[in-house]
């Protein structure tokens, strides 16, 4: 390399003598070969990040770049907060019998854990959240959904997210209105105190600050639905990505 | 140039098409930086929030990124700019000495830039070009293979990284030196810098001067 450049000079002080603009066009170079680089990131980058992902102390990961951690969104300018105490989850629509359910009732009714990898659409992971809560079915039991129903609302107390189920999909074991993530109480960051969890699908499902759950006859496009993001979000096999299932 | 016939004891370094693209570029970067951080940490975004405009203004300020720089290139204010890129181009025996010795060698004749501005400029284009495709991928992914999406991102993340480290330096560079700083809000320098800083740019400016 530095005889190839010193030859270059050489050549380059020749063709052009006492001009300023003479010598090798490293800069030229410099930027080449970042474009290089860049273009390989972009195939590869994918197996780069998840081997990082695996290397890094979490501690250390938090303050790089890379996949393995929660990222916090919220699509309103603040972060919506409720204590336990204050809390309701409503469920009405077409059902038989509308709930207004307190956290303890949520607590008293036969909790479900579940833990699973946490994807996120636009790219990021998180592997083994353990998650505990009561499932979508059976509030939707209790309540009676009615005959012609066939999905589901859900409204978060943020005031502008929604999103979107189909009954089928709420019924899956694997759907759940969560409580608690990783043994403690849920935060108000990762969406506290109650919110519902999609499990097999991307994170956009699982709505944060869960306030109301709507049984309709129609699927309604929820908040990244109206803005492309598609309506059956399965982990691997859904907006253009391939995966692994969580 | 007539500045250097009139006030014989300043020199213009940057003409007025340099200043307005890098200051123009500046604001953007400026825009895209603010909004990232609003979208990528955490504390950030959760006290900002509002991801869906958020993120309109950053993909809108970036790809107009390179509005500045090519119209600047279009017009006929182009001739300082263009001479400027082929000196941050160039690396001459001066620059490479420059770079092995990291600016402490004592018998540096430096231009107009030395090693380290030039290894700035090309830095800074490389990775705002790579910002831009990487972008534009995560924006426009259908046509692209799957994996890519989450590879751009991997490569945008890192990019912004680098480059929000190289800005610190830059920034803190020209707030170091008030002259040259003042060189890209004025547009002149004064002689006695020029003499520490840029002999040979001196030189050849006098040069062109007395051949005029």
């Amino acid at each position: 390399m530095a005889r190839v450049e010193a030859s270059e000079a050489a050549a380059g002080a020749g063709g052009r003598a006492g001009g300023s603009v003479d010598g090798i066009p490293l800069g030229r170079r410099v930027v080449l070969g970042m474009l290089g680089l860049g273009a390989a990131g972009i195939v590869f980058g994918k197996a780069i990040q998840d081997r990082l992902a695996r290397l890094l102390s979490p501690d250390l990961a938090a303050l790089l770049p890379s996949g393995g951690r929660f990222r916090i969104y919220s699509v309103v300018g603040f972060l919506p907060r409720r204590s336990a105490d204050a809390y309701r989850l409503r469920l009405d629509g077409m059902v038989e019998r509308p709930l207004d359910l307190g956290f303890a009732d949520l607590t008293g009714m036969p909790a479900t854990a579940l833990t699973r990898d946490f994807q996120c659409v636009t790219g990021w992971r998180v592997a083994d959240v353990a998650w505990r809560g009561v499932k979508v079915r059976d509030l939707l039991d209790r309540a009676g959904v009615r005959p012609e129903a066939t999905a589901l609302r859900i409204h978060s107390f943020d005031g502008v997210y929604t999103e979107s189920l189909t009954l089928d999909q709420a019924r899956r074991d694997d759907v759940l209105v969560a409580y608690e993530m990783e043994g403690k109480p849920l935060s108000s960051p990762h969406g506290g105190p109650v919110r519902l969890l999609v499990a097999p699908m991307y994170g956009y499902k699982s709505l944060k600050w869960l306030d109301r759950i709507e049984v309709l006859d129609q699927v309604v496009p929820g908040f990244w639905e109206k803005r492309d993001y598609e309506i059956d979000a399965w982990v691997g096999r859904s907006n253009g990505r391939s995966d692994d299932p969580t | 140039m007539g500045a250097a016939t009139t006030r014989p004891d300043r020199l213009e370094r940057f003409d007025r098409a340099e200043r307005n693209v890098h200051w123009w570029s500046a604001a953007l970067v400026g825009v895209c930086l603010l909004t990232a951080a609003a979208l990528y940490v955490a504390p950030l975004a959760t006290m900002v929030g509002r991801r869906s405009l958020v993120k309109d203004i950053h993909v809108a300020s970036g790809l107009a990124l390179p509005l500045p720089f090519v119209v600047a290139l279009l017009g006929r204010w182009r001739t300082r700019l263009r001479q400027d890129l082929r000196r941050l181009n160039r690396f001459d025996e001066h620059d490479l000495r420059w770079l092995r010795s990291l600016g402490r060698d004592p018998w540096i004749e430096r231009g107009k830039f030395n090693a380290g501005q030039k290894l700035n400029a090309a830095f800074s284009a490389g990775a705002l070009l790579l910002l831009l495709a990487t972008g534009s991928i995560m924006k426009w992914y259908s046509p692209f293979p799957l994996l890519w999406r989450t590879g751009a991102t991997f490569v945008h993340d890192w990019v912004a990284f680098a480059l929000v480290i190289v800005l610190i330096g830059h920034v803190g560079k020209a707030l170091g030196d008030r002259e040259a700083l003042g060189a890209m809000t004025g547009g002149t320098v004064s002689r006695a810098w020029a003499i520490r800083k840029a002999p040979r740019w001196l030189a050849e400016h006098d040069e062109a001067a007395a051949g005029r």
